[in-house]
This record gives structure tokens, C-alpha cells and sequence, in this order.
């Protein structure tokens, strides 16, 4: 790696970030870190304004006010140089109609100046991509593919990836989350937008959750799981019951199961430890914790007003959920 | 649930129910005039606008019955032929001869570009932008959104008919006759967005789509012109365009009606043609189906000019050799102008004012200019490319990579620049050519070739424009098209319209010297240089301030 600076400032520095779009403020003062070498996921629904401030960091948007820095380098005036040194896939890649997805990759990578030909020809194994088809004819997940080779086949010292995998099936995904982890072993950073949790969750090492334009929780996913509860299931000699009484636990049930008491129910991460010994108290038989997903992290931020417009959480529908959280969001300010 | 937010007028209409291919199609009406409204309302009044200027100016002609004939006469010199009509009437020169003689052709031409526009823009540009695979998982027939198009189109003819004969039945001309050549003209311009319905069949762009369907309207100009040269009256040669069609009903002089006949049964040939075309593709694709291409690009691939030549080429290799075609074939006619003046020579008009080498010369200037005029419509289709690049989201992506903005631009620009010169000298050298093989000795290849040349920096004005709009007010870009515009009338009507002087020099054209008939003044010629070089200027420090637009 070139790196000079970035060894100790950090890959992506944006503090008290704003930028209006007319009347819809689409950044809100967003405070964004990504340390060097790390893969730093960006959350947050549609309209969130994850793409705004992407745009913003690659000189694309000027922002009305604060401060962005990346790689040690000014986003707008430093631009052709720091663009050198990055890799981007946009959210919704559009490609040249009449050039093949091989001539768009290669295009690209010349661009950037460090062309690798077995790389590529790996990457496109890996993806499974057929590089002699003309952009026209590709489906949004082909065009995503494209953008994915072409930004994995450079080397280079940040990724930044909008909602990379949104067109991708299961098994593409997976292959994406390896090349994201031998990027990162590669001492390369990346800045992983999504709305999508589980995505975020193999490969993150840190999250910043933004909502209406704003960071509304940041950290590792460590710091994040205390803010959460996990879920217990035991099966026990003694009476529950009084479990049920004590700080930091929710929604206790109790089922009677031959060799003794089926329990299940949450608990907050921080009483964690003084519910254990109430639990062992009571002569354990068998006891699992899930740990919470980011799924559940994501329903507490933006639950209610999911179950408002009364849209399913996961996957596609989202989007539409992040169009309405959006206007609401408008109309509210 | 995308597609409702894409298109709201769609999401009310209750349009999901039925099952016929054409479910949906009024919603989609409502929806394309809902969108268009501005647009279709400027066409709408425009031309009957026009209409009632010109009027005004032949009955304030027709006062003095001398000043009418002296019309006749000139309207039968070459030059004019080549952008009036077949020269009915010319005998007993009324104001109803005039307009049907002089007008029919623009009017056709205008509304035949609305037309052509229209529907590639409702049909082949929309598939393109995937917006309408949208509309058609929405709620919509399959062949509706085609349908809905072409349905808009034959509502703004029959609008403009209706206005445009109320115009000149309010002049005191013969109503029948009035209604007869409106609906003519509607009937010409229907069948240029037949052809362009054809077009976006075959074609996969809707450049291509546009591109092809101008070259007809460009090769239906150039055989009513050769052919009304021919013969007065027009030749065989005539009766291949559609324009003479609505020429050919003798408006005002000798009514006949069987010519727009010609026009309805060719608008329901190219419909077939056009729906059985569309059975045979795919949403999207075009006729000739994809064959696989290079897996690695070329070495040359390395440049943002490199790519937007690769983006280009096709459109400027098929421009140059249509227009050069059409140029060339002009050209041969020019030994013509000779025989027409002196068959004219006994008129005494144009005996005292012209010989036979000015009359040529009057001529040729008149086709270099409309060879200016291919030229600066290329010059701005290729400079609104930067504009599709960025809706498009590709100037987004390929500013993300180490090409900055100043130097995006300029691929963008040169390869235009470029371009915009290869269309007129080509076509400049074309038509000289072609003046050479006919073998005239009024005018010389060079002198024909200079007058072409002397174009370029106002071309160069016409680009400058179009950037610096694109790089200030983007959404504006298009308006690059009004100046065109106004180019031409500046150019063609000025003098009926008695336009004051400061008017014409709004025109870059005005500024161009002519040295066919006059001398070359370089002084207008550093003007119109230093003009460009201005806007041009402007349009870097402009895009390199503005945020990028994104999708
Ligand atoms: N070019 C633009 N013009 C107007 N509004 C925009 C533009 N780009 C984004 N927005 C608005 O800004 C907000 C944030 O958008 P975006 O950054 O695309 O969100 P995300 O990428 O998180 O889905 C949204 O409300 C969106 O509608
Ligand atoms: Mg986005």
C-alpha cells in the first residue's frame, strides 16, 4: 500500500456534515469515522442519506457546511488525486450501453492506472460474470458485478461500496463478503453503505447507523450489542417466576417440560450479570443466549415507524419503507 | 410500488383490471400530456402563431398587387424554390397562393420534428431509461404506452389543424381550403412520426431513432427540392416526399384532396410495419440482436475522449454520410439554376436585379447554409450527450475515478467540436463536389468551400452555448435549441417578417459573412470567435463549481 499519512489519520474523517437538497436537508450534521484498515458499515433505510454523503466524499456534492477528510485529503479540491487511491461502486451503476462489461472493467482500471489481467480474469471466475455481453443487456445484479470487479481489481487504499450486493443473490453475496475480508487483510479500508443488516454484520469491524441525515448510534458491534438485550432460553429445576420481577428482563414465559421448567426471555446485555446467578440458583439443565442481530438493532431505531406504514422489514420492501421515512422526516422538519 | 412513486397518475387510474394489450392507455395519455403540457402547449400556438404573423404580412403585401407579383417572380428563383414549393399560383399571386405556397413547408417541417421527437421520446427513449418496463409492470397494456404515444401525437396535429384554420379562415381565406391544407400539413407531419415509430423499432437508441427518422425528413426535403427544380410544378422526383404531399393539394388555387389520401394510406403501411417489428424484439432490444463482443477492452480504451469517440462515432460516421449524400445530390442541380433563370429571364423582376452567376451564387449560399444549419443541430445533439451522461449516472461514476471534471468536459467537448467540423466540411465539400460534377462555371469548388468554412466559429458559438448552459442551469440545456430555432427564421424569414436589425444579430448566422455575394468582413468572424471562446470558458469554470447531478 501507498500509505503515507493514513497510517494514522483516519481513511474517512466527516464531522457536523449538512447538505440540502432545496427544502430536504438530506445531510443533517453526520459525524462519520472509518479508521485505516477497517470495514466500517454505514446503515440506515433509503433516504437516510448514506449516498448524499458518499457523494459528498467523492467530490461529486459540495456541502452547504462542516468538515470532510479522505485519506488526509480535501474530498473536492484533492479529488483526481484521492480518486487515484479509491475504488467506488455507486448505488445504481449505470454503464456505457456499448461497451462489454470486460471494456467497462478494463476502462476503469486503466483510469485508475494499475490494470491487472489475471485479476481480473479471477474476479470474474469468482463472480461468475460473462465479460463479452454489451452493458445494455446486463440486469441490475450484472451491471453491480461490473462495478464490484472493476473496484476489487485495482489495488487501492479505500473502497467505498453504496448498497454493493442490493442486486446480488445469496451465494454472490457471500462471494462478495470474502473479497470485502481479503481486502481488508490487504490493509485496504472500506466504507460499506447498506440497508441491509445481516450484510453489515460478517464483515463490519464498526457501524454508524444514520437516519434523516444524522449518525444515531456509532461504534463497534460490540459497543453497539450493549445498547441491546439477548435472548435466553433454559430449562430449569427451580421456580422462574421471580426472574421475571427483576431489572433488565422482558417478557418471561415458562413451559412445563418433563425433566423441569422451560424458560425463555430477554434480558439487557448490561443486567446480564446479575441475572446468571439467579438463573444457576435455580439448577440449570440446559441454557442458550442469542446474541441480538443488527436486525433487531435496526428495529429499535427505526421500529416504530416501520410498523406505522406497516412495511415488512427485510429485503425490497425496505425501499419503500425508506421513501415514506424520508417524506415523514421532510414533512416533520 | 416503485412505479408508484414514478408515476402517481398512473397509481389512481384503474387501469390494472382487463387484460387487453391496450389496458392503460388513457391513463398513460393523460399522464404524457400531464408531463408535456408545457411543450405540446408551445408547439400547439407557435405554428398558428406563425400563421397569423405571415398573414398579417401578405395581406399588407397584397395592397399593392405589383409587390405581390414581384413575390411571385422571386419565389420562383432557384434559391427561394429550395425553401418555399412547387410555385402554384405564381400567375395571379393571392395571399392564400402565398401561404400555401411558401408556408405548407415549414409548418410540415416543425410539426413533422414535433412529431418525430415526440414519439421517440414516448416510446423508444423511454424503454431505454427503463422507466416505462415500470409503467408496463404497473398497469398498462403491452402496447399502450406505443399506442398512448402516437394517440398524443394525432391529438396536438388535430389541435394545431383546428387552431391553424381558424387563423386563416379569420383571415378572410376560402374556409375549405383553409382546412384542407391544415390538415395536409397535420397529415405530412403524422407521417414523419409513423417513420419515427418505425424507426425506434429497428433502432436500439433513441438517438438512432431520432437520427434516422431526421435523415427522412432531411431525404423528403432534398427530393421535393430537386424535384420542384426539375419542373414547376414539381416532378416525379416531388411526389417521393411526404412534404409535397401537402404541397401538391393547390391550397387557395386548385383544390384537390386525393394527395393527403397518400399520406393516411402510408401512415397505416408504416403502422403495420412498425407493430409487426415490434412482435418480433424484445422489451428493450433492438432488431438486430446482440452478438458477443471483446471480453478485454482495446489499448486505445484508456481516455475519457477515447470513450466518448467509441460513444460517438457511430451517430457522426451516419450523419456526415447522410447529409454528405443529400449535400452531394443538392450540388448536381446547381447547372439546373442556369436553364430556370433563363426560362424566367423575360420577367423583368429579377432580369434587372440579377444575372444568371448571381442567381447560382444566391442559390448555393442558400444550401451552404442549410448545411450550417445539419451542421450546429449535430453540434448540439452530440454537446446534450454530456447531459445524457450525467442523467444517466455515468458522469457520477466516471468522476469517481482520477478524471477531473475540467478534464471530463473537455473529451466531452472536443469530441463534439470535432465532430460538428467533420459535418460541415463534409458536407460543404460534398456539395461543392457535387456543383463540380454537375460542371457550373458560376460558382468554383473553392468558393463554395470557403463560404462553408467562414461557419465554423458561429457552429462553434452554438456548442460554447450549449456547454455553458449544461455547466450553469442543467436543467436548461435544451433551450440551446430556441437559439437554433431562432437561427432559422432569422435566416428564412427575416425579410417577410420585416424583423429590425438588432433582432437578426441575435442570430449567430447573421454574423457570418457570405463571400458568394458579398465580401468577408473579419471583423464579425473574430466576433462570433471570441463569442464561442466566452462560452466555452464559462462552461469549464462553470461544471467544475457545481455538484454532479445524480439519479
Ligand atoms: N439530487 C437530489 N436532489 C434532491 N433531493 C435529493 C437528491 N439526492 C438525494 N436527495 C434526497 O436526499 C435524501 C437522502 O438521499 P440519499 O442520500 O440518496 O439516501 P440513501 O442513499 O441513504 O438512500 C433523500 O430524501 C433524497 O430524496
Ligand atoms: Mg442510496
Amino acid at each position: 500500500m501507498t500509505t503515507t499519512a493514513s497510517s494514522t489519520t483516519p481513511a474517512v474523517e466527516v464531522h457536523d456534515l449538512r447538505k440540502a437538497f432545496g427544502s430536504v436537508q438530506a445531510l443533517d450534521g453526520l459525524d462519520l469515522t472509518v479508521e485505516t484498515g477497517q470495514v466500517a458499515g454505514f446503515l440506515g433505510p433509503n433516504g437516510a442519506g448514506k449516498s448524499t454523503a458518499i457523494r459528498v466524499l467523492l467530490g461529486l456534492l459540495r456541502s452547504d457546511s462542516g468538515s470532510a477528510r479522505l485519506l488526509g485529503g480535501d474530498p473536492w479540491r484533492d479529488a483526481v488525486a484521492l480518486h487515484r487511491r479509491l475504488a467506488y461502486v455507486p448505488g445504481d451503476v449505470s454503464l456505457w450501453p456499448n461497451l462489454t462489461g470486460g471494456e467497462a472493467i478494463d476502462y476503469l482500471a486503466r483510469l485508475r492506472g494499475k490494470p491487472d489481467k489475471r485479476r481480473k480474469a479471477e474476479l470474474l471466475e469468482r463472480f461468475e460474470l460473462d465479460p463479452t455481453k454489451k452493458a445494455r443487456t446486463y440486469s441490475k445484479g450484472n451491471r453491480q458485478k461490473v462495478a464490484l470487479v472493476a473496484a476489487f481489481v485495482s489495488q487501492v487504499d479505500l473502497l467505498v461500496l453504496d448498497e454493493p450486493t442490493s442486486g446480488l443473490d445469496p451465494l454472490m453475496e457471500a462471494v462478495f463478503t470474502e473479497h470485502v475480508r481479503e481486502a481488508k487483510a490487504a490493509g485496504t479500508s472500506v466504507l460499506l453503505s447498506s440497508h441491509i443488516l445481516s450484510e453489515v454484520e460478517k464483515v463490519c469491524d464498526t457501524v454508524t447507523i444514520i437516519r434523516g441525515g444524522r449518525a444515531v448510534e456509532s461504534g463497534t458491534l460490540d459497543d453497539l450489542r450493549h445498547l441491546t438485550r439477548s435472548a435466553v432460553t433454559a430449562v430449569v429445576d427451580g421456580d422462574p417466576s421471580p426472574i421475571a420481577a427483576m431489572a433488565g428482563v422482558h417478557d418471561l414465559a415458562t413451559t412445563s417440560n418433563g425433566a423441569g421448567t422451560r424458560v425463555t426471555f430477554d434480558v439487557d446485555n448490561s443486567e446480564m450479570g446479575r441475572v446468571l446467578p439467579a438463573i444457576s440458583a435455580l439448577g440449570v439443565h440446559s441454557f442458550t443466549a442469542q446474541p441480538p442481530s443488527l436486525e433487531e438493532l435496526f428495529m429499535r431505531h427505526y421500529g416504530d415507524e416501520l410498523a406505522a406504514d406497516g412495511v415488512p422489514t427485510s429485503g425490497d420492501g425496505a425501499d419503500g419503507a425508506g421513501k415514506h421515512a424520508a417524506s415523514s422526516r421532510a414533512g416533520a422538519q | 410500488m416503485s412505479a408508484v412513486t414514478a408515476a402517481p397518475p398512473l397509481a389512481s387510474a384503474p387501469a390494472a383490471r382487463g387484460g387487453t394489450t391496450l389496458t392503460g392507455t388513457w391513463s398513460l395519455v393523460r399522464f404524457i400530456l400531464r408531463r408535456d403540457r408545457v411543450r405540446l402547449l408551445v408547439w400547439s400556438l407557435a405554428i398558428p402563431a406563425l400563421y397569423l404573423a405571415s398573414l398579417g404580412e401578405y395581406t399588407a403585401m397584397a395592397d399593392d398587387p405589383e409587390g405581390m407579383q414581384a413575390r411571385a417572380a422571386l419565389v420562383q428563383t432557384p434559391a427561394m424554390v429550395s425553401m418555399t414549393g412547387p410555385g402554384y399560383g405564381t400567375d395571379d399571386y393571392t395571399v392564400g397562393a402565398a401561404v400555401s405556397n411558401e408556408l405548407v413547408l415549414w409548418m410540415v417541417l416543425a410539426l413533422a420534428v414535433m412529431s418525430i421527437l415526440q414519439v421517440v421520446r414516448h416510446t423508444r427513449a423511454e424503454e431505454e431509461s427503463s422507466r416505462s418496463e415500470l409503467v408496463r409492470a404497473a398497469a398498462v397494456g403491452r402496447h399502450a404506452p406505443v399506442v398512448a404515444a402516437l394517440v398524443v401525437v394525432l391529438l396536438v396535429n388535430v389541435v394545431v389543424a383546428a387552431l391553424s384554420s381558424a387563423v386563416l379562415v379569420g383571415a378572410g381565406l376560402e374556409a375549405v381550403d383553409s382546412v384542407a391544407m391544415s390538415l395536409g400539413v397535420a397529415m405530412s407531419a403524422m407521417t414523419f412520426g409513423a417513420i419515427a415509430l418505425v424507426a425506434s423499432q429497428v433502432t436500439e437508441h433513441s438517438r438512432g431513432a431520432t437520427g434516422l427518422s431526421m435523415a427522412a425528413l432531411g431525404a423528403a426535403f432534398t427530393l421535393r427540392t430537386i424535384g420542384d427544380m426539375q419542373e414547376q410544378h414539381g416532378s416525379w422526383v416531388s411526389w417521393l416526399s411526404p412534404i409535397a404531399w401537402a404541397q401538391q393539394m393547390r391550397a387557395y388555387v386548385d383544390l384537390r384532396w386525393w394527395p393527403a389520401a397518400l399520406g393516411a394510406v402510408v401512415i397505416v403501411v408504416l403502422l403495420f410495419v412498425a407493430s409487426t417489428l415490434a412482435s418480433r424484439r424484445d422489451f428493450g432490444a433492438g432488431l438486430v440482436p446482440d452478438r458477443p463482443g471483446r471480453a478485454d477492452a482495446l489499448p486505445s480504451l484508456r481516455t475519457p475522449a477515447a470513450l466518448v469517440w467509441l460513444q460517438q462515432r457511430m451517430a457522426l460516421l451516419w450523419t456526415a454520410l447522410g447529409l454528405a449524400f443529400m449535400w452531394f445530390a443538392t450540388g448536381t442541380i446547381v447547372n439546373q439554376v442556369g436553364a430556370m433563370t433563363e426560362s424566367l429571364a423575360n420577367n423583368p423582376v429579377y432580369a434587372s436585379v440579377l444575372g444568371s452567376g448571381e442567381v447560382t451564387k444566391a442559390f448555393v449560399g442558400i444550401i451552404v447554409l442549410y448545411a450550417a444549419l445539419g451542421a450546429a443541430a449535430y453540434g448540439i445533439v452530440a454537446a446534450l450527450r454530456a447531459k445524457t451522461e450525467e442523467d444517466a449516472g455515468r458522469a457520477e461514476y466516471a468522476l469517481a475515478t482520477p478524471v477531473s471534471r475540467a478534464r471530463w468536459l473537455g473529451a466531452n467537448l472536443g469530441v463534439t467540436s470535432a465532430g460538428t467540423v467533420v459535418v460541415l466540411v463534409t458536407g460543404v465539400l460534398a456539395l461543392a463536389g457535387g456543383a463540380a460534377v454537375a460542371g457550373t462555371e458560376d460558382v468554383t469548388f473553392g468558393e463554395v468551400t470557403e463560404a462553408g468554412l467562414l461557419f465554423l466559429p458561429a457552429l462553434a458559438v452554438f456548442v460554447g452555448l450549449a456547454a455553458a448552459l449544461f455547466a450553469w442551469i442543467p436543467k436548461a440545456t435544451s433551450l440551446v435549441w430556441l437559439l437554433l430555432e431562432y437561427t432559422i427564421v432569422v435566416a428564412l424569414f427575416a425579410d417577410l417578417f420585416h424583423l429590425p436589425d438588432w433582432a437578426r444579430r441575435i442570430s449567430p448566422f447573421w454574423w457570418v459573412p457570405d463571400p458568394l455575394t458579398a465580401g468577408v468582413d473579419w471583423v464579425h468572424v473574430g466576433g462570433l470567435c471570441a463569442v464561442a471562446l466566452v462560452l466555452f470558458v464559462l462552461a469549464f469554470a462553470g461544471f467544475r463549481r457545481r455538484d454532479v447531478a445524480t439519479k
